[in-house]
């Protein structure tokens, strides 16, 4: 501590934490929850003067109040998942993958193409040439800036966030391609009359395939990242390039081939959207849901179980906020408002989890 | 890493759990206010899907007319439920399930693009009525729960275009125009910001048009599109562009107040513009550019469909009305408008509600540089004409508008309109 004898010392400092215990943990995430819905509560009681308890509630029955609106929770959670899955092992490589919403549109463009040039094929045919496709696009989507970045260290960020905007340029070219009614912009439910590459109603809802398949996935990449050659390589370039290259590692075709499954997975899931739920393509279709992955992956550092739980978390605030609208006559822009608050939360508690703040007059404590 | 996580959504849910058992006591959300039911109408429970909300002009019509009608028919409150900004995708099928799980009797979404949902919808559960508001394809579904409903909305863009035309006669007499508000064949410039390309956009700027210039007909009118229905940016670049080339009258078939502000910002500054609205009164954001704006009153429409819930008759498939049952109007005058503008209103409104004026009067447009005496529409949604179930439009001189069904078919182009892009 000898360099900081002559300046003062600065109000707040902030150390790093070695780890923090489990429960610990668990209780700064549970502080940030309650602090939040403590602002949201204070913030609805102040602009409209209705009972926050009541909002809670009905956020509460707008996700899980009857079986459809279960199901329909489920099905965005699975989403969401989905997409995280695939973007995990990127970004496990550090390799910054803003591409999602790309290619979870791409995917499903091939997708609804599939429906509606292929719909003379038989259902079990024509639903394996739908996966296969959308996987091809996805990965297609994903190879590229892998590509780049592999060949000419070009920055992958960039690269993916500008392949977004590509493929949303092409879904538009596709809408305005097949849609239906023509100038309409929209292609409206493909194969509405004989369901043709729909996924089939089982339990009484069309999204339960969707539930196998992201349950199927998950479990698959959690062995992939951890019990895999494959995923301790990606691991190890994820932490130091320089490492994995000593090691033997040829880092420009694990970076390659991470992004060709992430790239698949997330085409995968836009098959998944297209044909397990809306029967149609539009931009919404991907609806932002690249972009929340990207915050489910981190939120869960890369845990594939944790994904499906914090995907869960934003499936019922998206849910239940659509619910506090059409019950609590607060509008669209109040509901984001508090999902904006509770993330902010808990995306802020992390930080308290890996740092520590130290007050000058505090209590005299180590400083690593 | 596993055991973190179950605690984690354990504790979570505890606390959702509180919260849930601490509201038990209250009224989920807004009481209904008075509301008296009688014993047949309070079976009857509305479902309603909307595009947006409140803040955004043509949602906020839809829900004054909905709320009137529920009145009108003695429908409470709480027997109305409301699902706000549902998007034109999946979340519209989803929220109608929601609704018929609430145990609603019918549902009715407002816009275009929820229909394809809606109809899936109502093939899934054939006991409740679905009415896809300014839809095209119920005709075609083969399903008796399914409806499609519009306003004659063309009738009083006509009008607007009436109120405008007088504006433009006088600029013209005040000699207030400047040469670059002349095209090359010294037609007044009209401006007109549409939405998308189709059918009920063509229809109503056409009608715009045909109004304008049975005051002043040496006009032409240039349109722009921002393939949006609702996109303030987007409409508010579109007029300033379109004044830019000298249009004088800005009309509009999107539904933001970005047009007319822009208008407004423009006629401060020295320019000559006047804006004609849609859907809402423009006068709080353009007191000075806004001239009048065309409206719905969807209040008719959704009080003739309660009131056939309410006494168990079938809902019309195909229901379009205009000013002759009060479905459409346009709004107060603005203070901008032409002396003598209110009687020639009130003479266009008389003229279509007696049936002595059809908007699309043959012998008063062009295609082509041709006069049309035949022209079909399509009646089996695979926007072409010409398969034998699609339908002769024009007889008796006129295109026979929303007859052949609800939603607006007059798609064509006729001269003296431009489309920009």
């Amino acid at each position: 501590m000898q360099e900081y004898k002559n300046s003062r010392e600065p109000l707040i400092r902030l150390t790093k934490r070695d780890s923090m215990p489990l429960g610990s943990r668990i209780v700064v995430r549970l502080v940030s929850v309650v602090l939040a819905m403590l602002v949201c509560a204070v913030l609805i009681y102040a602009i409209t003067g209705i009972n926050p308890l009541v909002v809670y509630r009905t956020m509460f029955e707008g996700a899980f109040g009857s079986k459809s609106r279960i199901w329909s929770t489920v099905k965005e959670m699975m989403l969401l998942s989905c997409i995280a899955i695939g973007l995990a092992p990127a970004f496990k490589m550090r390799f910054w993958n803003i591409g999602a919403e790309g290619q979870v549109l791409v995917g499903g463009i091939v997708t609804a193409g599939c429906m509606i040039y292929l719909n003379k094929l038989p259902s079990a045919l024509l639903l394996p040439v739908m996966v296969l496709c959308s996987i091809l696009a996805g990965a297609l989507w994903g190879l590229l800036p892998a590509l780049f970045k592999a060949k000419w260290n070009t920055n992958e960020t960039l690269a993916t966030l500008m392949m977004n905007y590509v493929a949303i340029q092409l879904t538009s070219f596709f809408v305005a391609k097949w849609e239906n009614p023509y100038g309409s912009n929209t292609v409206g439910i493909i194969n509405q009359s004989d369901q043709k590459g729909w996924f089939p109603q089982v339990m009484g809802s069309r999204y339960f395939f969707c539930v196998v398949l992201v349950l199927l996935l998950s479990v698959m990449m959690h062995i992939y990242l951890k019990y895999t050659k494959h995923g301790f390589e990606i691991s190890v370039v994820g932490a130091s390039e320089n490492t994995a290259r000593y090691a033997g590692i040829n880092v420009s075709w694990v970076m390659i081939r991470t992004m060709l499954l992430s790239g698949a997975i997330c085409g995968l899931s836009g098959f998944m959207a297209v044909a397990g739920a809306s029967h149609t393509i539009s931009v919404s279709t991907a609806g932002g849901r690249g972009f929340t992955a990207i915050i489910v992956a981190w939120m869960a550092k890369f845990d594939a179980a944790t994904m499906l739980l914090i995907s869960l978390l934003l499936a019922f605030l998206q849910n239940g906020a659509g619910e506090i609208a059409s019950k609590c006559g607060l509008n669209d822009y109040a509901s984001q408002m508090i999902i904006g608050i509770l993330l902010f939360f808990l995306l802020g508690c992390e930080f308290f989890i890996n740092y520590r703040p130290v007050f000058r007059h505090g209590k005299k404590k180590e400083v690593r | 890493m596993k055991k973190r996580a179950t605690v984690f959504a354990l504790c979570l849910t505890l606390l959702l759990g509180v919260f849930s058992l601490a509201g038990c006591g209250e009224d989920g959300g807004k009481a209904g206010n008075e509301g008296s039911g009688d014993g047949g109408s309070s079976n009857v429970k509305i479902g309603v899907i909307l595009v947006g909300d409140k803040n955004e002009g043509y949602t906020a019509a839809h829900i004054e007319g909905i709320e009137k009608a529920a009145k009108e028919q003695g429908i409470p409150a709480e027997n109305v439920i409301w699902k706000y900004s549902v998007k034109e995708d999946e979340s519209c099928f989803d929220a109608a399930v929601d609704l018929v799980d609430q145990g609603c009797t019918a549902i009715f979404s407002n816009s275009y693009g929820h229909q394809s949902f809606m109809q899936q919808a109502a093939a899934d559960y054939p006991d409740v009525q679905f009415v896809a508001m300014t839809g095209d394809t119920a005709a075609n579904s083969g399903l008796s729960n399914f409806h499609n409903a519009f306003t004659n909305v063309y009738e009083c863009r006509y009008v607007s275009g009436v109120v405008a035309g007088m504006k433009v006669k006088e600029l013209v007499e005040a000699g207030k125009l400047s040469p670059e508000n002349y095209d090359e064949n010294n037609k007044v410039r009209i401006g007109y910001v549409g939405a998308y390309p189709y059918a009920e956009v063509v229809s109503g700027y056409t009608a715009f048009f045909l109004g304008i210039q049975s005051v002043y007909p040496d006009v032409s009118m240039e349109v722009t599109y921002t393939n949006s229905w609702f996109d303030i940016t987007a409409e508010g670049e579109a007029a300033n562009a379109l004044m830019s080339d000298g249009c004088v009258i800005i009309g509009q078939h999107a539904d933001s107040t970005g047009a007319p502000t822009a208008v407004q910002n423009a006629l401060k500054s020295g320019k000559v513009a006047y804006s004609v609205g849609y859907n809402v009164d423009m006068l709080n954001v353009a007191p000075d550019a806004a001239l009048t704006s065309a409206t719905n009153n969807w209040s008719v429409y959704y009080s003739y469909a309660f009131g056939a819930l309410k006494n168990g008759s079938a809902i019309a498939t195909d229901w379009a009305e205009g000013y002759a049952s009060g479905a459409v109007q346009i709004t107060t005058l603005g203070s901008s408008v032409a002396a003598g503008t209110d009687a020639k209103v009130k003479e266009a409104e008389d003229a279509i509600k007696s049936g002595s004026l059809h908007v699309f009067d043959a012998s008063k447009f062009t295609v082509g540089g041709k006069k049309l005496d035949s022209h079909k529409v399509d009646m089996n949604g695979d926007f072409d004409n010409e398969d034998p179930e699609d339908k002769e439009a024009i007889w008796d001189g006129y295109f026979h508008e929303s007859e052949l069904r609800a939603a607006p078919s007059f798609d064509l182009r006729i001269d003296g309109i431009t489309e920009l892009n």
